[in-house]
């Protein structure tokens, strides 16, 4: 099969500059070479392609955005948006990889850390030298945050900390978790080692979705951590919710790429697949699906090229980038579950990606904040009137 | 060391040509346009070569202004400069070889890297031509190298096996698939390529050897032969494969 030529029916590539696009083909043609021959393989075993972490680290991929004196490219949101669309159309476990070390872990400590904190983590984390997770759900507490149970006690020169995270993207083979927990009723933000005493991370097991993704619980039993180790700068539920808007931004793209990834298997497999004694790319409602999944593609690419321009301007709304998240994840699902339905019996099979793709999307609709929280975000933006919390 | 690569800026092979309404050209509409594979392990060996030994990689292409954008992957895979040698029109290989002899003349490379093809018009031509203007010893079809003192020891693929070949330097190398697989441009190295210069030169001029007077594409594949469709169809199809297609 010739290789992934991209979707473009509006002609969105002019609005792209020359490095945002060579950083795209450079990403598609990694993932093409890299991710897409082994995925299928982790997928069914359940496993993370760790092989893949010093590669991606060596083309650029973790903490794109930030500054080159930690070792980082220092590229603008619109390429690192295009990087996580790439990145996704091979895998959505190895696009969340990318959005942790990034999003949730180099940009905290890059925001609210100490020049020390940085200057340690950032270019080892750059490097892939260290993996780390970003700690903040909890059993019950999932869409309400702010209700976390997590606390962190001043005892002498530490902080002890006590409670349990879950659902923790690399939880299990990070060197580094940033754990968001009270302190005095106020949400701070900490560091916390592999290794360090009154702290397990145990992987989740019995995923239907993302099986090529490390989940984990955090498990902290007076797990004493050095005062040095607080993130300085965080305060309040604020800070985790700054993080969690970076990471959304890159699903926002990275679902267009699972969408593209979808559309494209489903419009080559209705022009070669033969019913009735001719190509089903021939029959009407084929046609119809066909056109919505590249119209919502469509749009939904438009959205992003103009989130990550207003992101590259400062004027990015938390708000924009949940609509973003919302209607691509959305879309995306959709037009996974119709290619697998214009693929047929095929579509269930792993020769394609759409089953995995859309078992995945599973997931995205509801991580970074589910669909219907979204909905209430902008709704409250919208209206004035919260209508949750 | 000081190094030169000359590059081609090559339709995708994954791309599916049209001849345009001229019957002796492409049809350009919607073609993506690529570095040249070859040429892209020509990069990849002059690359490590200056990692190795330090020195200056020059990234060369003539053609029009959609070459730069082959030229800025050079720059981002890690190429110091890169010269366009702009001019657009169509050029056979003579005078492509005499433009960038001429320039080559000028810029004195210790060793000329090349792909051993360009993989649109397929003459493995330019290369070898620009040594023989330049009156350099070569190298064709180059899969590994190594450089001694004054000259270099060179592996090309013959058929049926290699060869080992010596040539002073300066020498020019046309490349093959082999030891050099061409790293991808990191990100780092994209915005890096952003600062780094593109100088454009106008190329020297010269009349073409070669006209092309039309372009044909390959007779449409004869339908298949269905020869049977459980085991006892095997001895036939055997032999036909033998008798007929020759191909055991």
């Amino acid at each position: 099969m010739s290789k992934f030529q991209g979707v473009d029916y509006y002609n969105i590539d002019d609005h792209f500059s020359e490095e945002e696009l060579l950083i795209r083909t450079t990403v598609r043609e990694f993932v093409e070479d890299n991710v897409l021959p082994i995925i299928e393989k982790h997928y069914e075993a359940g496993t993370f392609p760790s092989d893949l972490i010093p590669k991606m680290a060596e083309l650029g991929l973790f903490g794109p955005t930030l500054p080159q004196r930690y070792g980082c490219a220092e590229v603008n949101n619109v390429a690192y948006g295009l990087m996580m669309q790439e990145l996704e159309r091979g895998d959505s476990g190895v696009r969340s990889f990318a959005s942790v070390q990034s999003g949730l872990v180099m940009y905290p400590i890059y925001t609210f850390g100490s020049e020390e904190q940085k200057d340690y983590w950032l270019p080892k984390l750059a490097s892939g030298e260290k993996i780390g997770c970003f700690g903040l759900t909890e059993p019950d507490y999932g869409s309400n945050p702010g209700g976390m149970i997590t606390r962190a006690e001043k005892r002498g020169g530490a902080f002890v900390l006590n409670g349990a995270k879950m659902w923790i993207t690399n939880g299990s083979i990070a060197d580094v978790a940033v754990v968001w927990a009270k302190l005095d009723g106020e949400i701070r933000g900490f560091l916390v080692e592999k290794g360090t005493k009154g702290f397990e991370a145990p992987e989740m097991r019995g995923k239907h979705s993302l099986r090529a993704s490390v989940t984990s619980e955090l498990v902290f039993q007076d797990c004493e951590i050095p005062e040095s180790n607080l993130l300085p700068k965080s305060g309040g539920l604020k800070s985790p919710l700054m993080c969690l808007t970076q990471a959304r931004y890159g699903i926002a793209w990275g679902a267009l790429g699972s969408a593209m990834a979808c559309y494209d298997t489903a419009l080559r497999y209705s022009q070669s697949r033969i019913q009735f004694g001719k190509p089903i790319a021939s029959f009407q409602m084929i046609q119809e699906k066909l056109v919505h999944m590249l119209t919502e593609i469509t749009k939904a690419q438009l959205m992003c090229l103009q989130l990550g321009r207003l992101k590259d301007q400062g004027k990015a709304k938390f708000t924009q980038v949940s609509m973003a998240k919302r209607n691509n994840v959305y879309h995306a699902l959709e037009i996974a579950r119709m290619a697998r339905e214009i693929l047929g019996a095929n579509g269930i099979l792993n020769e394609y990606p759409i089953m995995r793709h859309s078992a995945n999307l599973e997931s995205v609709k509801t991580y970074e904040g589910t669909h219907e929280m979204h909905t209430l975000i902008i709704g409250e933006d919208i209206t004035g009137i919260g209508a949750f919390a | 060391m000081k190094l030169a690569v000359c590059i081609s800026h090559v339709p995708d092979t994954a791309t599916k040509i049209t001849i345009g309404a001229d019957g002796k050209s492409i049809d350009t509409t919607g073609v993506n346009y690529i570095i040249g594979p070859y040429d892209e392990y020509a990069i990849e060996a002059a690359l490590r070569l200056k990692e190795k030994m330090t020195g200056e990689v020059v990234v060369i292409s003539l053609g029009g202004d959609a070459h730069k954008e082959s030229l800025r992957k050079a720059l981002a895979m890690g190429a110091d400069k890169a010269v366009l040698l702009k001019d657009a029109s169509p050029r056979d290989s003579f005078s492509v070889a005499r433009a960038v002899a001429d320039y080559l003349k000028e810029f004195s490379p210790d060793i000329t890297f090349f792909g051993k093809q360009a993989v649109d018009y397929d003459n493995s031509a330019v290369g070898l031509m620009v040594a023989e203007m330049l009156g350099l010893p070569s190298a064709a079809v180059v899969v590994k190298f190594e450089v001694k003192d004054g000259s270099l020891l060179a592996e090309r693929e013959i058929e049926g096996g290699h060869e080992v070949v010596e040539v002073k330097l300066p020498a020019v190398l046309t490349m093959q698939k082999g030891e050099y697989e061409p790293r991808y441009p990191s990100l780092k190295g994209i915005m890096a390529a952003k600062s780094k210069p593109i100088e454009e030169r106008q190329p020297s001029a010269s009349s073409p050897k070669v006209e092309i007077l039309s372009m044909l594409k390959p007779p449409p594949k004869p339908a298949g032969k269905i020869v049977g469709t459980d085991a006892s169809a095997v001895p036939e199809l055997v032999r036909l494969l033998h008798e007929e297609a020759k191909v055991i």
